[in-house]
Order: structure tokens, then sequence, then C-alpha cells
């Protein structure tokens, strides 16, 4: 599981993320949503160990990420935010390098590798380099990464941002097929998701938790019943006067 | 040790995906050569030793090692890599030394395909050979001390060209310390013993005395430890500033 407590982090005067606490247990499928600088990203930043927190912790599957970094970061996999990956590489160079870093080998290393080439249909673009490849392409070379070590703890930053709808429908699938016994993070701004793959859902402006719920529990807090009504009256009532223009934005 | 293993393997993989392995090791090959040949008067000495080649390696590093350090540490922050990196089950260390020993033999590998020059010499006349790999040694570990100077400056930026700038730069102040131009700097005001101490941090000193053909333990400690501080610098910038 995971387990977040006053988690703070200010860059000089402005503070990204403000005394955030929360934990997640197997099972679920956590949605972080908010608006663009709501934290989102940095708050998963700390929990991957990237970023050191201002104050308060983190422990994934009880190891202290600060205390005990290597531990945590093996039960977890990650896709940062835009996919980053080394675009001289072929994909299955990168998928092994992968593969070596995460101390793969033999036959599970070969069924590990299989196994995520073929969820997420990279097949056919294994000899070629990751930069040449397509946005959506790119985004599901960056969750073979995420995936192939079979982690406990999935972290990912917008699992789905330049994907078409096929292929965000398949991301979802995979992500459901995993949910019953892992810890699944996605952040995201496409609130339809959150209905599609989450069984719970965090809205956070500022740095701060908004609300907490399941998403049709949250749903049912605006007269329409739509999420989006929701995410918005929550998110802009919150935003106090010099985060007005970036809301305004998002 | 498995960590830096497999770090050091991507990392050296990487020069040859791109020309940049082609196009230094070319560069590097012609310039050696012209340098010994034009400048150095290689024929014209007479001598059967590989002196006019090895005078210049401090001016051709000066201007290439930047040029394949830049990328150590610039690249992962430009292209985001290096969120990847920090969060796969690895230390910093063994990021650092991994991808410091892939920059380091890849131009081990330049400066080795310098050979013929060597079995030119031998052609010629009868050198005495065992200075020659004395100098071979010097020369690779004077590359070895140039390149943790620009892991630690690519560490500090995402832009290649100011990498490769300061690197550059500091380079030429090791490379200088020992000199009046550099010296200049610190007498009248500083003691003896700290104009003393900057003269030591030369390269040219170290590199010229095992050049020589004399392999002092103190020049060998001398560009351990250079590399190993800067190293240790590189750790810690990245350590401080991960995001930007």
């Amino acid at each position: 599981m995971i387990e977040i407590n006053h988690l703070t982090k200010r860059y000089g005067g402005l503070t990204a993320v403000d005394d955030l606490s929360f934990s997640v247990q197997p099972g679920e499928v956590l949605g972080f949503l908010g608006p663009n600088g709501a934290g989102k990203s940095t708050t998963m930043k700390m929990i991957t160990g990237f970023l050191a927190p201002t104050s308060g912790s983190v422990s994934v599957c009880g190891h202290d990420v600060d205390a005990a970094p290597l531990a945590a970061k093996a039960c977890m996999g990650y896709l940062p935010e835009g996919a980053p990956a080394y675009g001289e590489m072929t994909v299955r160079g990168f998928l092994s390098f992968i593969a070596d870093v995460r101390g793969l080998s033999g036959e599970r290393r070969k069924q590990r590798l299989d196994d995520v080439t073929g969820r997420l249909a990279l097949g056919s673009v294994q000899e070629q380099m990751i930069e040449t490849l397509s946005k959506g392409f790119k985004r599901r070379v960056g969750l073979a990464q995420a995936l192939l070590h079979d982690p406990p703890v999935l972290i990912l930053d917008e699992p789905t941002d330049g994907l078409d709808p096929n292929q965000k429908h398949e991301v979802r699938t995979l992500i459901n097929a995993m949910a019953k016994d892992k810890i699944i993070v996605i952040s995201t701004h496409i609130l339809e998701e959150v209905d599609a793959v989450c069984n719970r859902a965090i809205i956070i402006a500022n740095g701060r938790i908004l609300a907490d719920d399941t998403p049709q529990k949250l749903a049912q807090r605006a007269p329409s019943g739509r999420l989006d009504e929701v995410f918005r009256s929550i998110t802009t009532a919150a935003a106090p006067a010099n985060h007005q223009g970036a809301v305004a934005h998002a | 040790m498995h960590n830096v293993a497999t770090i050091f393997r991507r990392e050296f993989a990487s020069y040859f995906a791109t020309p940049l392995a082609l196009v230094f090791i070319v560069i590097f090959l012609v310039l050696a050569g012209a340098f010994a040949f034009y400048l150095g008067g290689f024929y014209e000495r007479g001598q059967a030793d590989l002196a006019p080649f090895f005078n210049y390696h401090p001016w051709l590093y000066l201007f290439l090692i930047p040029a394949l350090s830049m990328r150590l540490w610039a690249e992962e922050r430009k292209a985001g890599t290096i969120e990847l990196l920090s969060t796969l089950p690895i230390t910093l260390g063994q990021a650092v030394i991994g991808k410091f020993l892939a920059a380091w033999c890849f131009a081990g590998l330049a400066l080795a395909l310098t050979f013929p020059i060597w079995i030119t010499v031998n052609y010629l006349g009868s050198p005495d050979n065992g200075a020659i790999l004395a100098a071979y040694v010097g020369s690779l570990l004077m590359a070895g001390g140039f390149l943790a100077i620009g892991a630690c400056m690519s560490a500090t930026t995402s832009n290649q060209v100011i990498a490769f700038i300061f690197t550059v730069v500091i380079c030429f102040g090791f490379l200088l310390s020992g000199f009046p131009m550099v010296l200049g700097l610190f007498q009248g005001w500083a003691p003896q013993a700290v104009i003393d101490a900057v003269a030591s941090l030369s390269f040219l000193t170290h590199f010229n005395s095992i050049s020589k053909g004399v392999i002092d333990l103190r020049d060998l400690l001398y560009f351990g430890t250079l590399i190993a501080v800067w190293l240790a610098a590189t750790a810690i910038v990245l350590d401080m500033k991960k995001a930007d």
C-alpha cells in the first residue's frame, strides 16, 4: 500500500503540494484529478522518489521512499509525464535495458518482455528507434516500461495522453484487467477516464485535497449528476486570486 | 556492480546509435595525426619517439572531450529521461559512475585507434615502447579528468552548449594552472603554499611527467583524486537540482 503523510513541497514562495495525506490500498485504482498546476505531477514525483519532499513522508509497500529508496522503487512501476524514453534506442533495446535494471533474467525476463510487447501491441515496432515513433507508440513504450516487472504499485502520469480513442480504450481495458490486486494511481484531466477505470477519485487544486470519494458519489454532488460539473464547481471555487489565471486557462 | 554495468552498456551503445561515435573518432584521429605531423614535425625531428604526438593531446582534448561529455546529463535533463533513470532501482552513484565509465571507454577507444602511429614509429626506428605505453596511460588518465569535469558541468544544465563552454573554460584553467597566466591571479595576495597548490593542479605538469615514461604514484593519485572529486560533485549537483 501507499501511505502519504503530511506531504508538502515548496518551490521558493510557491507551495506546489500542501500538507497532503492519504493512503491507497491494493485493489484501488485511484484517479488523481485537478487543473493544470494543481500539484498532481509533483505529488507523483515525490511518491516515486524523483523529488524529495520539503516535509512529510511517503511509504510504498512498507518502504519509506526517503529512507529505503531502492526497495520502494523496486516495487513501483512509473510512467513519468510525457513518457520520456531514450530516443536513440530501439523499442527492444530500451525494454531490455529496463529488464536488466529491474533484475529480470532467464525465462521470466523473456516471458515478461513478450507479455508487455503483446499487451501494448509493440510487436510491429520492436526494431524501430523510439524517436521515430508516433506519440501513441511512445506512450505505449512508456507504459510497457512501467509494467515490465509486474510491480504491485503502478504510478501513471497521464497514461492515455496522445492516444487515439481505440488506444485509449485498450489502455483502460489493460488497467482494468490489472486492477484486482494492484495499487494503481493515475493522473488525468479526462474525466470520462475516471468513470471508466477508477474506483476512487481525489480532486486536488493548489496542492490540497478538495474531494476524495468514488467517482459515482462525486458525480452525485452535482444536480446534473455529471462529474465534469462537480470538477468545475469544486476547483474554481477553491482557486485563490493568484491562481485564477491558470485555472481559467485550464 | 550489476547496475553500473547495465548503465555502462546502455550509455556506451548510445554513442554508436547515432553518427556521434563515427564523427568523433574520425575527427580525433585526423586532428591527432595532423598535429603530430605538421605542428609537431614528427618526421623532421628525426627522433623515434611519439613526443610530437602526445604533446598536442591536452589541446586536442580541450575541445574534443567537452563535446563528448556535454551530452552526458544535459541530454537526460532535456529529454526528461533523468526522471525515468532516477526512479529506477539504482543509486545515483551507480548512474554517475556507469555513464562516466562509458564515456571514458569511448575516449579510450578513440585513443587506442591511434595505434598506426605507434606502428609507424616502430617501423622507422626503435623507440622506447615502455615510454610510449606510459604516455598512452597518461593521456587516458587526462581524458578521464577532462570527462569528469565535463560530466559535472553537464549535470548543471539542460543546455549542451552551455555545458560545453563551461567545461572548456574549467579544463583550460586546469591545463594552465601551472602557468603565469593563472598563477598571476593569486600572486601578490595568496600565501606561497596556495600558489604552489594551484600550480600542482596543472594537467600539463602531471601529464608531461607521465609522458616522459615515468609513472609516478603521485601523478596517478592526482588524476584518480581529480576524477573522484568531480564525479562526487556531479552526484551532488544532480541530487540538488533534479527537477529543473
